[in-house]
């Protein structure tokens, strides 16, 4: 059986868990700039750059993934959010965006095969792509709303390179996160599809889109049904919504993707809003609440956590949704949903 | 059967039950091959009005926008990717899908590179065969967009019913085979042009509805489009009957399953409205009902033609409105001809001639303001707003002073504000822009002009009781004059805002040198955007405090954050010189005309072609390049407005000679020692000292030094002075006296730039004459600004020699004194202003750099070598120093 084939399967018996934040995680290490630069020849400061550490603290990493599998992950992501060409340009880190791929799947690979190991659950790696820090339906000058800071097929190319090493490393599938340009998700989109062709095989896919303003658009101005519109033809395992805000805020626009997604549905919220100084108090308990609700109310395929949450509310959240029915996939009518910011739906 | 509003038809489709009567409707006005005024806008490269014809539709009820680039003038690939670019940052444009239309791979490509969501591809065809055909398929699924298939195979266009269901049923098998969805598949069976007079023609449209309804049946899910004004083609300049053909045509296609459509939504008329004997012509021809129906449509027709009204003119509408109304008009339309008479009108119906400005005009300036703010009018209008209010000021001035007399109790502004530019500096159109827009919005401001000297600003503030203090500056020592004002304005006291502005200004320079040397609050005003916010809650008791505490917060973590940083790592001046520039080998060639050139009188017409625009568009806070910035979706109104503006007044500078451009160039021998050149003046040696670049290099890239380019032996270098200034203050004072700032500073904006154009053209002179190292160049006005020639013309005071003390020496060289009329201020600023003087080097290796940051060991070298103190030298330098 296929990767897909054996997530759908698990899927249809009950809610799987993704895992939480990397970064609140990485913090409590306090790591210095020696630390995040071990003993890579950068010119750069490294420190902050988290994803770094895949490389110079695969320790760290590895304790972090085991602490989530531990608490009941079945799907762990890679450690990999900002490792690519664009994002690792601010570190002048960009050579090393193949082999930080490379490592990073290949420590979510070994922690999950033990982790599995220990108690016998199935488990898969994610290999987490960002949604970079540029985009392609904004100009970044006010001035000149012409203008692009990158093009369509740089981007993909810069997605392609991360995608093929990540595969290299060992994920099992791809979660391309945090789209806040659908744009940026469709150049994404296109280098996993030729990166299947490549290889023969479709590669398993996860979208997750990120919603910037309480009218639940994304900062490219999609609806999520939009959205959905514009990255259906990924043929994606699951689409879902991660980042954005809390749990309450998110749950509208989760459930109207619910209703209109012929996929699994994924749903990774932030530890609620973050507070005066930018940390996130919500307690697992809370969360795990929440999440329990959307549960309740069949919204949910796989769950789990974006910024501030730790293992503890990954925990608490596979507590609550154990033995609650996961969401049965809706089968819409067929019918053409075109769309700009909005979708259009044309007549039968 | 119940008739169909099909002028309302564009109607959200979730809106409706969802019945086959749906339908919908594309724009068709984004096409350069349907609509001639678009082509034409795209042609002349204007695609800020593009974007609003793609606005216009969407707000007339396009719910999918066509754009088509397939003109054979055009870079069709480009122009897609322009206007899909600029419709993606307008909201209310991009809210509906994109049908991305062109018969060019190629073009369709570039489109889908661009449009987010899920746009439409219209369209591929079988035309090259099955497996070009799904090669086109497969890429448009995985861009994940619908697709336009035409009725089109190796054979050609279908053109009978059977045809036209036999292609689509056939296209439909091998997409869904190919995984396509069908409900992604949206058929075009081609509507043709009936009633052309050629019998073939005649069933053209009974067989596209008889085959919608086929096909409709043969592939489940598939939609079914058309161009529709193809149908009317042989009465074209006749609407009248072109719209009731679309309305009867769509009418009976809707019905057969037609459901997407290029139609122009305006251009429709409701079906039950028509002029029945013209329906039922239409009908006729449409069904090919009768034998004469062509022939009775074409006589009917000729009834209708130009019958449409013409479009009326609001223009001058305006004027019959009520004063108060047409004073805001004006003021927000910076129309000045009637803002007099208008005035004196308002004045009749106050009872205080005050109350005119404090009523209708503040109303109509706080619009203008309010609409600045918005960012939906830009600085020129604005500019001219003030003009047309001032003119209305001083037109009551008179009669309130009067009424002063007579009951002398003034009313007071929102706030006092004693702005200059600082000592030693002469620039000014930015301060003046400030001064403007603030006076706009009920601020006082004292304007001390340039050159003031720290005394006058603190006199002028205390004996005002001024409530801030603005200050600006373009050169670089101007930001050492600021820090002493601060430091006086510390010393006598004081602790009103400082308000910091100006080219060379910078927040991290006002953070670092300026607050700390004052014990009130400083702000660095970034634009005159900005003045605006920060000076109006400058004079807030309940803004005020939040603030000044916030900037101080912020400068002090700029502070910090320097304090923190360990700066760039420096070579030592000797390793730097070390790593000097190796020039290839070149043997200058001596000058053809060495020596000293004046040119009394250089003819203003000959330097006009060498204007550099984009800059001009920068000192109004216009961002873009020229003349890309005519177009801009955002400020090409605004620009556009500003560039006639300025065309007109150009004329007049030239034919008018408004001004007088003298200059001077000279040649000398040289050579090099060291980062020093000697360069021949007279029978001695002048000693011209520059400066090297100590940052550390990677790359086996070189520590840059002017001197690197001559060579140590016998070399040449030259110097040049030129002024467009001369002349200009007349025509600034008559500006000033008709209270229009908007042309003075238009004036010294045009000045600067023929100072530049000018600079420009002597560099071109020298090349090819003068020096004659490039006799041959024959370079375009763009290619000169571009720096595509050889040979450089560095500044005192710009990156690659930042000393702006250099300046002296230069004018020693060309002469003593004040060479072509252009004199210095102590700070080395030039006056006129509209003046530019720098170097000569011809080695082709030559490039502009900046010297950047520089160590204690270059100052103290540099300062023994220009032959100051080490004080003096590190004034000279220090933007240089941090």
């Amino acid at each position: 059986m296929s990767v897909a084939d054996r997530l759908r399967a698990l899927a249809a018996e009950r809610i799987l868990l993704t895992d939480g934040a990397f970064g609140t995680m990485i913090q409590r290490y306090n790591l210095d700039e020696a630390a995040y630069r071990g003993d890579l020849a950068l010119t750069l400061d490294q420190k902050g750059n988290n994803d770094m550490i895949v490389l110079t603290q695969p320790r760290v990493v590895a304790e972090i993934t085991r602490a989530y599998l531990d608490a009941g992950t079945d799907i762990a992501s890679t450690n990999t959010f900002n490792a690519n060409r664009v994002s690792q340009a601010d570190y002048g880190a960009e050579a090393l965006v193949r082999e930080m791929n490379i490592a990073a799947a290949s420590i979510a690979r070994e922690e999950a095969e033990a982790a599995q190991q220990r108690d016998g659950r199935p488990r898969f790696v994610a290999g987490a792509i960002g949604p970079t820090n540029k985009t392609l339906s904004l100009s970044p000058d006010v001035n000149d709303p012409g203008y692009r800071a990158i093009s369509f097929d740089e981007l993909k190319e810069v997605y392609r390179e991360q995608a093929e090493a990540l595969l290299d490393g060992g994920a099992d599938l791809l979660l391309i996160e945090t789209i806040f340009d659908t744009l940026n998700a469709k150049a994404g989109i296109m280098a996993v599809l030729e990166a299947g062709e490549a290889r023969g095989a479709r590669v398993p896919l996860m979208l997750s889109m990120t919603i910037t303003d309480l009218s639940g658009r994304n900062l490219s101005g999609h609806s999520v049904e939009a959205f959905w519109a514009a990255v259906r033809h990924a043929r994606p395992l699951a689409v879902g919504l991660n980042c954005s805000f809390g749990a309450p805020q998110l749950r509208p626009h989760a459930a109207t993707l619910a209703r209109q997604a012929d996929t699994l549905l994924l749903a990774y919220p932030n530890a609620g809003l973050p507070n005066d100084l930018g940390q996130y108090d919500e307690l697992p308990a809370e969360t795990a609440r929440m999440l329990g609700e959307w549960a309740d109310a069949g919204l949910l395929n796989i769950v789990g956590g974006c910024c501030g949450t730790t293992p503890e509310h990954i925990a608490a959240i596979v507590a609550v949704v154990a033995g609650k029915k996961p969401r049965a996939l809706p089968q819409p009518p067929v019918r053409t949903v075109l769309a700009g910011l909005d979708p259009m739906v044309l007549a039968a | 059967m119940a008739s169909l509003a099909i002028a309302d038809l564009p109607e959200a489709p979730e809106s409706r039950a969802e019945s086959r009567a749906t339908f919908v409707n594309i724009g068709e006005r984004t096409n350069v091959t349907g609509s001639a005024a678009f082509k034409k806008l795209i042609l002349a490269g204007d695609y800020a009005r593009a974007v609003e014809v793609a606005r216009q539709q969407v707000e007339n009820g396009a719910q999918v926008v066509d754009v088509n680039m397939d003109e054979a003038l055009l870079d069709s690939e480009h122009a897609m990717e322009t206007f899909l670019k600029l419709i993606a940052a307008e909201p209310d444009i991009a809210r509906v899908p994109v049908m991305i239309d062109s018969s060019k791979w190629s073009v369709i490509e570039a489109g889908l590179k661009c449009v987010s969501g899920k746009p439409i591809v219209n369209s591929i065809s079988m035309k090259e065969g099955e497996e070009a055909f799904l090669s086109s398929a497969r890429r448009v699924m995985a861009y994940g967009a619908a697709v336009v298939v035409m009725a089109f195979d190796e054979q050609g266009q279908a053109d009978t019913k059977e045809r036209k269901v036999e292609i689509c049923e056939r296209a439909y098998k091998l997409l869904v085979a190919e995984g396509f969805p069908p409900e992604d598949i949206i058929f075009d069976p081609n509507i043709f042009a009936i009633a052309t007079g050629i019998d073939e023609h005649k069933r053209y449209a009974i067989d596209f509805i008889e085959a919608c309804r086929e096909i409709r049946a043969r592939c489940p899910h598939a939609h079914l489009s058309g161009g529709v004004s193809n149908l009317s083609f042989s009465f074209r300049g006749n609407e009248p009957v072109r719209r009731a053909m679309h309305s009867v045509f769509l009418f009976h296609a809707i019905r057969a399953g037609l459901d997407m459509g290029i139609v122009n939504a305006g251009q429709l008329d409701v079906y039950d409205r028509i002029d029945p004997e013209l329906r039922e012509a239409c009908e006729d021809a449409i069904f090919d009902r009768r034998e004469d129906a062509t022939e009775r449509l074409i006589t009917l027709a000729e009834r209708y033609r130009g019958t449409d009204a013409v479009a009326e003119q609001a223009a001058a509408e305006w004027r019959s409105w009520p004063v108060a109304k047409r004073l805001e008009h004006a003021l927000v339309r910076g129309i000045d001809a009637h803002v007099v008479d208008d005035t004196e009108e308002a004045r009749g119906l106050h009872e205080r001639p005050i109350e005119v400005i404090e009523g209708p005009l503040m109303d109509g300036m706080n619009i203008v303001g309010d609409l600045f703010g918005a960012g939906q009018m830009f600085l020129p209008q604005v500019v001219k707003s003030a003009r047309v209010m001032k003119k209305a000021v001083a037109h009551l001035l008179p009669y309130i002073e009067e009424e002063k007399e007579r009951n002398p109790d003034a009313a007071t502004g929102k706030g006092k504000i004693v702005m200059a530019t600082v000592k030693g500096d002469v620039h000014d159109i930015g301060k003046n822009i400030v001064g403007v827009v603030l006076q706009c919005n009920g601020f006082e401001v004292i304007d001390l002009g340039v050159m003031v000297p720290f005394a006058r600003i603190l006199e002028t503030a205390r004996a005002e009781k001024a409530d801030m203090i603005g200050l600006s500056g373009l050169i670089t020592p101007s930001l050492d004059e600021m820090v002493t004002v601060a430091e006086e304005m510390t010393r006598a006291g004081m602790d009103i805002p400082l308000l910091i502005g100006g080219a060379t200004t910078s927040k991290v320079h006002t953070a670092l040198r300026i607050a700390p040397a004052y014990s009130g609050p400083v702000l660095h005003v970034l634009d005159a955007s900005r003045a605006v916010g920060v000076a109006s809650n400058l004079v807030s008791d309940t803004q005020r405090h939040e603030l000044v505490e916030r900037t101080a917060t912020d400068y002090q973590a700029v502070r910090d954050a320097r304090a923190g940083r360990a700066p760039n790592a420096l070579s030592s001046l000797e390793e730097a010189r070390a790593n000097g520039f190796r020039a290839s080998a070149y043997a200058t060639p001596r000058p053809l005309r060495p020596g000293l050139h004046h040119y009394d009188e250089w003819p203003l017409d000959d330097l006009v072609k060498y204007i550099d625009w984009t800059p001009f568009f920068r000192s109004w806070e216009l961002a873009g390049q020229y003349p890309a910035i005519l177009d801009d979706a955002v400020v090409g109104e605004s620009a556009r407005h500003l560039f006639k503006d300025a065309q007109v007044m150009l004329k007049r500078i030239v034919r008018e000679k408004w001004l007088r451009a003298e200059g001077v160039a000279g040649l000398w021998r040289c050579r090099r020692d060291g980062d020093d050149l000697w360069v021949l003046h007279g029978n001695k040696e002048l000693r011209v000292p520059f400066l090297r670049q100590q940052m550390k290099k990677r790359d086996s890239r070189s520590n840059m030094c002017l001197a690197d380019l001559i060579s140590e032996e016998e070399d040449w270098i030259g110097g040049f002075a030129v002024t467009t200034g001369h002349g200009i203050d007349a025509h600034l004072a008559r500006f000033r006296a008709a209270h229009d700032d908007y042309s003075d500073i238009l004036l010294k904006a045009l000045a600067d730039r023929l100072a530049e154009a000018f600079a420009e053209r002597m560099h071109h002179h020298v090349r090819t004459e003068l020096w004659g190292y490039a006799p041959d160049e024959a370079l375009s006005p763009d290619a000169l600004i571009r720096e595509e020639y050889q040979g450089i013309r560095p500044a005192p005071g710009y990156p690659a020699c930042p000393d702006h003390s250099l300046k002296p020496l230069l004018f020693e060289l060309l002469g003593g004194g004040e060479p072509a009329g252009i004199s210095l201020t102590e700070s080395f600023a030039m006056l006129p202003t509209a003046a530019v003087s720098g170097f000569y080097f011809a080695h082709p290796d030559s490039r502009y750099f900046g010297v950047a940051r520089i160590g204690p060991d270059q100052v103290e070298d540099y300062a023994r070598r220009r032959g100051v103190d080490e004080v003096t030298a590190a004034r000279w330098l220090r933007p240089n120093l941090d």
